[in-house]
């Protein structure tokens, strides 16, 4: 906490010093670098950054918004009005080939603070970088490429951070290439990072859930079982195709020895993850898919409610309606956008009866955004959830509408 | 700004309110007779408060080893056992061991009488012990248990004819049961040899909504209060993790749930069902009326209800005869379960019927022609009715 602290009254008076001292002419918007071969391992350098002058520090940051009106089964909770969140980042070059970037997440309000990211990067050769400190696990593509502004929908894939435990960032090392080819190119990642504990089995949500691990506060300072979690992706893009990506993540989560005394096996947790994006060329629909599966090694006798299989996923489709001239905004652009998403949190059969374990959600959410720039989006969802319990009886059903802004600043 | 932006601009607000305003779009509330859910009128605010209250620890609190799950277990919340407070599941179904004569329970050092089939990471869970007989329940449905309670003894023992005095061959009685310590008597409760009668569990064995409560929370999740203060593991006398509030908000929850409602009660079919139901005598056991008393919850008192059973105790022979004897309930003997929601059971069962005391009855007409003892003359009957006679049971049934 009190780094956290230090950082923030850093970062303010950062801001404080450029603004008092330097004229703000001198301050320039460093866009994202994103082009047609960016790649979502990229995402946490392609940001828009605020930089001063020719100082190596850059600043930015985006936030979110929202309201929402939503209803379960007849029942709502009325009109709600949500700080999802605030996230600064700080990136400062210290050499020419070494270079060090932060994400300091404020979520609802202040009631979760967290280092999403804080890294030293040490290029050797462009299929040689090296990194550590908090890295974000390349698990799937939406655990780096995350940001509020980049999507047209209010809420992240409920694959994303109720299955896979996005934001996921742990303390490790590791390293990562790329490499350039006209049209192509092909990337790896692999960290060795501290990772889950028993809470994936033993938590409130009733199932196995691996984000559960987040609510362990110690996790940035020592592994809950001396076991690091390898985390490892490579990936492919074609200027014209688009980018596959396919990642792996596994480890020990439960603690099977303390003071030397063995107590249980080691027990895996293991997620395999596949992604893609492309734009269709006639008519610049963006398709943006991800779909992971999860192995976790849970005791015989411990309860089927928590599943040793799970799986899901979302697809993202995005039409561009507009694209011209809006109130004075240069770029504008009216987008209409569709995603559907599942989750299946207990893959398998139950053992007396033989019939099929439930727990699961599918959701269609239609929506409309729109962004006078590239790094601002207004968006308007309307969100249909129908879950399952463990038994499969009658889904509950929820559903309303969301509406939210966000933008980079 | 031009003409385009505002006709843009307009439609988007005109969306945004048209679709706000329209809460035709947003999920609808399933009818109230689909669902068991949700608590009998007339209950003053401070008691709706309790009520939430004991539906969040009921529904939504799962314990973890952290708050006390355990180490042995069968579920990791009440909820989980009765899904929308309906009828079970075999994934959560108990196991209860013991012996087939009345001695008392002769396991109880191992671990009887419940079974604990699971644990927490670490421990090993129970086996039966060898020699022990066993029999597994099901959950039961958990609505109109607070009208159940309210009834009075000298009406149940009305219902009693121990001795078949009548000659219809059914032949009722309470489960007479000890005390817990805890436990407070209901007034002007009838006592024989030290004993109360029992009106909860498969055989009767239980007094009251307390007990069932503190039992459950103890035996099936593993979790110690002031009430059943034992581990279920090691036997000791541990800290409470579950506090005396909590539980009274359950107890409180449990008593003032709505009763289920019939649904399709004129349609003619049922009316013919119902009319085949007590002729029959179906209706001798699986009472279709009852009255409470007076209860300290002014909307459970004096009302007349409809749970078709009579909450003793009947022989339904060797067929149904687990080997399991529990108090003074003998192997062969069960406690009438409730019929009313048993239409709605398929909603909690994940879409399949799992019908008597251990859910061995995949179907209504199953569970029908499983019955012996007490009920062979019924099922006899049932089996000699036309198949437009059946189906119309069936539907009436299907109604509750």
């Amino acid at each position: 906490m009190k780094r956290i602290i230090a950082l923030l009254v850093f970062y303010v008076l950062l801001v404080q010093v450029a603004f008092a001292q330097i004229d703000p002419e001198l301050l320039r918007r460093v866009p994202a670098k994103a082009d047609s071969l960016s790649l979502n391992m990229d995402a946490v350098y392609d940001r828009p950054f605020l930089q001063i002058g020719k100082t190596p520090v850059a600043l930015g940051g985006y936030v979110e918004a929202n309201y929402q009106y939503l209803g379960e089964n007849g029942i709502s909770e009325g009109h709600q009005f949500k700080m999802q969140r605030l996230t600064l980042f700080v990136a400062s070059s210290i050499s020419k080939r070494i270079k060090f970037l932060t994400e300091i997440e404020f979520e609802d309000g202040t009631k979760e603070i967290n280092i999403e990211f804080a890294s030293v990067d040490f290029e050797f050769a462009p299929l040689l970088n090296f990194r550590g400190g908090i890295v974000m696990n390349p698990i799937g593509a939406f655990n780096q490429n995350h940001d509020g502004p980049k999507w047209e929908f209010v809420d992240r894939p409920i694959s994303a951070t109720q299955m896979l435990p996005a934001t996921w960032s742990n303390v490790g090392f590791g390293i990562y290439g790329k490499k350039y080819n006209t049209d192509w190119v092909y990337a790896y990642e692999a960290y060795l990072t501290n990772g889950f504990d028993d809470k994936i089995i033993a938590n409130t949500q009733n199932r196995t859930f691996l984000p559960a691990t987040k609510e362990n506060k110690d996790r940035f300072e020592e592994s809950f079982n001396g076991s690091p979690l390898l985390t490892a992706k490579v990936a492919v893009r074609n200027r014209k195709i688009g980018e596959l990506g396919l990642s792996f993540m596994g480890g020990i989560y439960n603690k099977f020895q303390e003071d030397g005394i063995i107590l249980d096996k080691k027990r895996a947790v293991n997620v395999v993850a596949v992604d893609f994006n492309t734009t269709i060329p006639e008519l610049k629909t963006y398709i943006n898919a991800e779909w992971a599966w999860i192995n976790v090694d849970i005791p015989d006798t411990y309860t089927e409610q928590f599943g040793r299989k799970q799986q899901g996923g979302f697809i993202d489709f995005v039409q561009p309606l507009l694209k011209r001239p809006m109130f004075g905004f240069e770029s504008a652009v009216l987008n209409a956008a569709l995603r559907l998403e599942y989750v299946d949190w207990n893959k398998g059969k139950f053992k007396s009866t033989g019939s099929n374990i439930s727990d699961e959600v599918f959701s269609i959410v239609p929506a409309i955004s729109w962004r006078p720039t590239a790094q601002t989006v207004i968006r308007f969802n309307y969100r249909y959830n129908w879950q399952k319990d463990i038994l499969g009886n009658p889904p509950s059903r929820l559903g309303g509408f969301q509406f939210g802004i966000s933008t980079y600043f | 700004m031009g003409r385009k932006h505002l006709i843009v601009l307009g439609m988007m607000v005109v969306i945004i309110f048209g679709l706000v305003a329209c809460e035709k779009l947003l999920p609808s509330a399933p009818a109230d007779d689909s669902v068991l859910d949700g608590p009998i009128e007339g209950l003053t605010p401070e008691q709706s408060v309790q009520f939430l209250r004991g539906d969040v620890a009921f529904n939504d609190e799962i314990f973890t080893p952290e708050t006390g799950l355990g180490p042995l277990f069968v579920a990791t919340s009440c909820g989980t056992c009765h899904a929308g407070d309906g009828k079970g599941h075999p994934f959560t179904t108990l196991t209860r061991f013991g012996q087939r004569d009345s001695i008392g329970n002769q396991f109880l050092h191992l671990g009887g009488p419940q079974l604990q089939n699971r644990a927490i990471y670490n421990y090993l869970p129970e086996n039966i012990p060898a020699g022990a007989t066993f029999s597994k329940f099901t959950p039961p449905a958990n609505t109109g248990l607070g009208l159940l309670d309210a009834v009075t003894d000298t009406d149940l023992l009305l219902l009693a004819d121990p001795d078949d005095i009548d000659g219809d061959g059914i032949s009722g009685r309470p489960n007479w049961v000890a005390l817990p310590l805890y436990a407070t008597t209901r007034p002007n409760s009838i006592i024989r040899n030290g004993k109360y009668i029992g009106r909860f569990g498969k055989k009767a064995s239980t007094y009251d909504l307390l007990q069932q409560t503190a039992t459950a929370y103890s035996q099936d999740i593993g979790i110690a209060s002031t009430y059943e203060p034992y581990d279920t593991y090691h036997g000791q006398l541990i800290d409470p993790e579950v506090s005396n509030q909590t539980i009274i908000d359950v107890v409180f929850y449990l008593k003032t749930l709505k009763a289920p409602i019939q649904r399709n009660a004129g349609n003619p079919d049922v009316v013919a069902g119902k009319n085949i139901f007590t002729q029959i005598s179906c209706g001798k056991c699986h009472v279709p009326e009852m009255k409470t008393g007076a209860s300290t919850i002014s909307a459970l008192s004096f009302k007349t209800f409809a749970p078709y059973t009579d909450m003793l105790l009947h022989d339904m022979g060797p067929g149904l005869d687990d080997g399991y004897t529990e108090g003074t309930a003998v192997s062969s003997e069960w406690r009438t379960p409730p019929l009313w929601g048993i239409g709605l059971s398929k909603k909690s069962q994940g879409g399949q019927y799992f019908l008597l005391h251990d859910g061995r009855a995949r179907s209504i007409e199953e569970a029908i022609l499983l019955h012996g003892g007490e009920a062979q003359n019924s099922k006899i009957s049932y089996q000699e009715l036309t198949a437009t006679e059946k189906a119309k049971l069936i539907k009436f049934l299907e109604s509750l």
